[in-house]
């Protein structure tokens, strides 16, 4: 019978000649360095001792309910004051910036702070929303789709923006006019599909997704997809090979093996 | 001389090899010894797998709780949840017996990787909905410390499912909660997409959310690594025996029925006739398009026809291709995965204007399931026609390549068979999806995960998704079935 956890190595350090027991294997590993080194050895205890284990897997869970928590919906503010307010405190909480119908943009200060005067603005539809750098996810989007009225969208830089998100951006097809999602990791070609939806749109930003296979392509492509939209992106050019013996053909891209 | 045949004399005896060897080995041989020496102290160690007799590492456990027969997307999935659910930790011990360890017969990575939830039968929407649900969030249920995060390549470009005429209503009847689709009329569906030739169809069903594609092969290969890492025992072998016992019981209305226990399975191993008996408490059946045949291993269906004991599991092997062409004046990037009201599928592959699709074909066109060999005339014959009828761009195309996979076809029904027998009591089923397996997959796993565990489903009721009905007779039909 196999084990299924193969920690036999742990047999050979013991029986080097260096090392005596725990104590000195970590004498073998330095403490401090960079971030690299730190890991391996939290992987390196965690492959040896249970709690180790135990405490780096609740490390990550915290960091995971971290951004849940933050995309948490604000229920008592939407039964309060509405949609609109209730989305525009949603953002402005991540350090985004909202900008109502007929107002100037509204801004977090430096330290996360805001003023309430919005709140009494509940009739007054949010225009515009810049959530960059925001950690936004799928499950925050919910009270960015609340807002019916919005023509512009900014997301770039996101780090949890994902091709489920754009997926999600259906219900806004008929007021939004501007979309950014430059250097958003998570995006990519697949996502970007399903922008169709977004007739409305005349201004698309997707330069920048490392995400994105072929860039030059996905542009062209997206450019068909959505006729009357301009779309910033990466030049058509970039991606093709053009050589003494390679002439330019025509944008199939390669095919699948 | 003399002493040189003293030691050849010697050297016949076990005793003898090794001096023999000693001398005449040289130093070259001795790295390659060492390490042949530490293997084998390694292995003596507690935690190795050293049989003083002969090696047993290729061998299952002689006794392990659970047995899953199919290491496909629904056995992985059934492993997984079986040790997420379990209480305490580590409490139960699961082996995954499957004969192809490279997969290519089966039918999750052969899979086109479409996930919807247009369905009529509800449950099949809740299992649809919880399985995306699982794959929007699967890096946190299958994350391995220090293993990169799963990509699964999902498209979320939805499904458009047209009807005609006779197919409308039976659409509109189609289960709409939690679902997010909008019917279209035939010129709302020009407009959306204007490389569709809308004649025969009086009504579409475009679904715009949780829906799309996925790649089955990544989503294998993260359950199988989250399973290794959570303690679940593989096995490269193949079901040849279930040795069970029978008591003979009363029903409470004076019945006598004979209850079949499973307690032994063989495990034959590959390429050699060395078979394991493993003890169990409980076999599940995720054999996929084989699922009938193990069955019949275990007494299902030996009867006289009519009773339960003589009905046998309706899951047989049923071949279907698919192709995948190139045509670059094809639909852009938009293409949902459009489904014909003649049965005709098929939908857009990766950047560079290439289609997969295929169809279903009646019951008189069933090919032969003996091999996995690709019939090309079946593409001009009944699948192109359709195709270019519907988008007039495909009428010039070119079929890059083609390939063939099995349905586990549940000829009763086409709905899957969950849960336990009523007579083998120990043996639990997860097969027969018909072509629907690969997207109801995590949801199926956790059900079945749930009533061995706790005895009964909790989160979704399958209830009519039981052998019974089978016996019974009642159809769960599901009416969209590609």
């Amino acid at each position: 019978m196999a084990a299924p956890k193969a920690s036999l190595h742990l047999v050979a350090p013991v029986w080097n000649g260096g090392t005596r027991g725990i104590g000195g294997l970590s004498r073998v590993v330095a403490p401090e360095g960079n971030q690299k080194k730190g890991k391996s050895l939290l992987q390196f205890l965690a492959d040896r001792f249970y709690d180790v284990e135990a405490l780096r897997d609740h490390l990550l869970r915290k960091r995971v309910s971290k951004v849940h928590q933050k995309n948490r919906p604000f229920n008592h503010i939407n039964r309060r004051y509405g949609p609109y307010v209730a989305g525009a405190y949603f953002i402005l909480k991540q350090g985004g910036a909202v900008r109502f119908q007929g107002r100037e943009w509204i801004r977090p200060n430096q330290r996360g702070h805001f003023s309430l005067d919005f709140l009494k603005l509940q009739a007054v539809p949010v225009e515009a929303v810049d959530a960059s750098g925001c950690a936004i996810n799928y499950q925050g989007l919910d009270s960015l789709l609340a807002l019916k009225e919005l023509q512009s969208l900014w997301l770039q830089r996101c780090p949890h923006v994902d091709d489920w998100c754009l997926s999600r951006l259906h219900p806004l097809a008929s007021s939004l006019q501007e979309l950014s999602l430059a250097g958003c990791p998570l995006v990519s070609e697949r996502g970007l599909a399903c922008l169709h939806h977004l007739w409305n749109l005349r201004r698309l930003d997707i330069s920048d997704l490392p995400a994105v296979s072929s860039p030059g392509l996905t542009r062209i492509l997206v450019e068909e997809m959505l006729p009357s939209c301009e779309v910033l992106g990466a030049d058509w050019a970039q991606g093709l090979k053009l050589g003494p013996e390679e002439q330019p053909r025509d944008t199939a891209g390669p095919i699948p093996a | 001389m003399l002493r040189r045949t003293l030691l050849l004399g010697l050297c016949r005896g076990p005793l003898g090899r090794g001096l023999g060897t000693h001398r005449g080995g040289s130093i070259l041989d001795r790295d390659g010894k060492m390490s042949e020496i530490k293997k084998k102290i390694q292995s003596i160690l507690p935690g190795g797998d050293w049989n003083p007799l002969y090696d047993t590492s290729h061998l299952p456990p002689e006794s392990s709780d659970v047995v899953i027969v199919g290491g496909g997307v629904l056995g992985l999935s059934v492993a997984y949840w079986l040790k997420k659910l379990e209480k305490p930790r580590g409490a139960i011990r699961v082996l995954v017996v499957e004969r192809d360890h490279t997969y290519s017969r089966a039918s999750t990575v052969l899979s086109v990787g479409g996930i919807r939830q247009q369905f009529s039968v509800p449950e099949n929407v809740q299992l649809s909905l919880f399985s995306i649900d699982f794959l929007r969030n699967i890096n946190e249920y299958l994350a391995v410390a220090d293993d990169p995060p799963l990509d699964i390549q999902f498209n979320p470009s939805g499904y458009l499912l047209l009807a005609s005429e006779k197919g409308a209503a039976i659409m509109e009847n189609n289960v709409k909660e939690g679902a997010k689709v909008c019917l279209m009329s035939p010129e709302q569906l020009r407009n959306k997409f204007p490389w569709i030739n809308t004649e025969g169809v009086a009504l579409a069903s475009y679904g715009m959310e949780h829906e799309g594609w996925f790649d089955p092969w990544c989503l294998l290969q993260g359950l199988r690594r989250k399973v290794q890492s959570m303690g679940v025992l593989f096995c490269r072998g193949e079901v040849t025996r279930f040795m069970s016992s029978s008591n003979l019981m009363k029903t409470a209305s004076g019945e006598e029925v004979n209850l079949k226990r499973i307690h032994e399975v063989h495990v034959k191993i590959d390429q050699s006739l060395e078979y394991q008996p493993v003890e169990c408490a409980i076999v599940i059946n995720a054999a996929g398009a084989w699922s009938g045949q193990v069955a019949e291993l275990a007494g299902i269906g030996k009867g006289p026809p009519g009773t339960l004991q003589g009905t046998k599991l309706p899951v047989e092997l049923r071949k279907r291709y698919v192709y995948l062409w190139h045509c670059p004046q094809g639909p852009g990037l938009e293409t949902p995965f459009v489904i014909d009201p003649s049965g005709t599928y098929f939908r857009r592959e990766g950047l560079g204007h290439n289609y997969l699709g295929g169809c279903s074909p009646t019951e008189e066109e069933e090919p032969d399931p003996g091999n996995l060999e690709v019939d090309h005339d079946f593409f001009q014959d009944r699948v192109w026609p359709p195709l270019a009828q519907r988008v007039p761009a495909f009428e010039t195309l070119k079929v890059r390549s083609a390939w063939a996979g099995y349905y586990d076809y549940n000829t009763f029904d086409q709905n899957g068979v969950v849960g336990p027998h009523p007579l083998v009591i120990n043996m639990y089923f997860a097969t027969g999806f018909s072509g629907h397996g690969l997207q109801q997959a995590p949801a199926v796993g956790r059900a079945v995960a749930e009533m061995v565990l706790e005895g009964h489903f909790q989160t979704i009721n399958l209830s009519s998704f039981l052998f019974s009905r089978f016996y019974s007779g009642e159809k769960v039909q599901e009416h969209n079935i590609i």
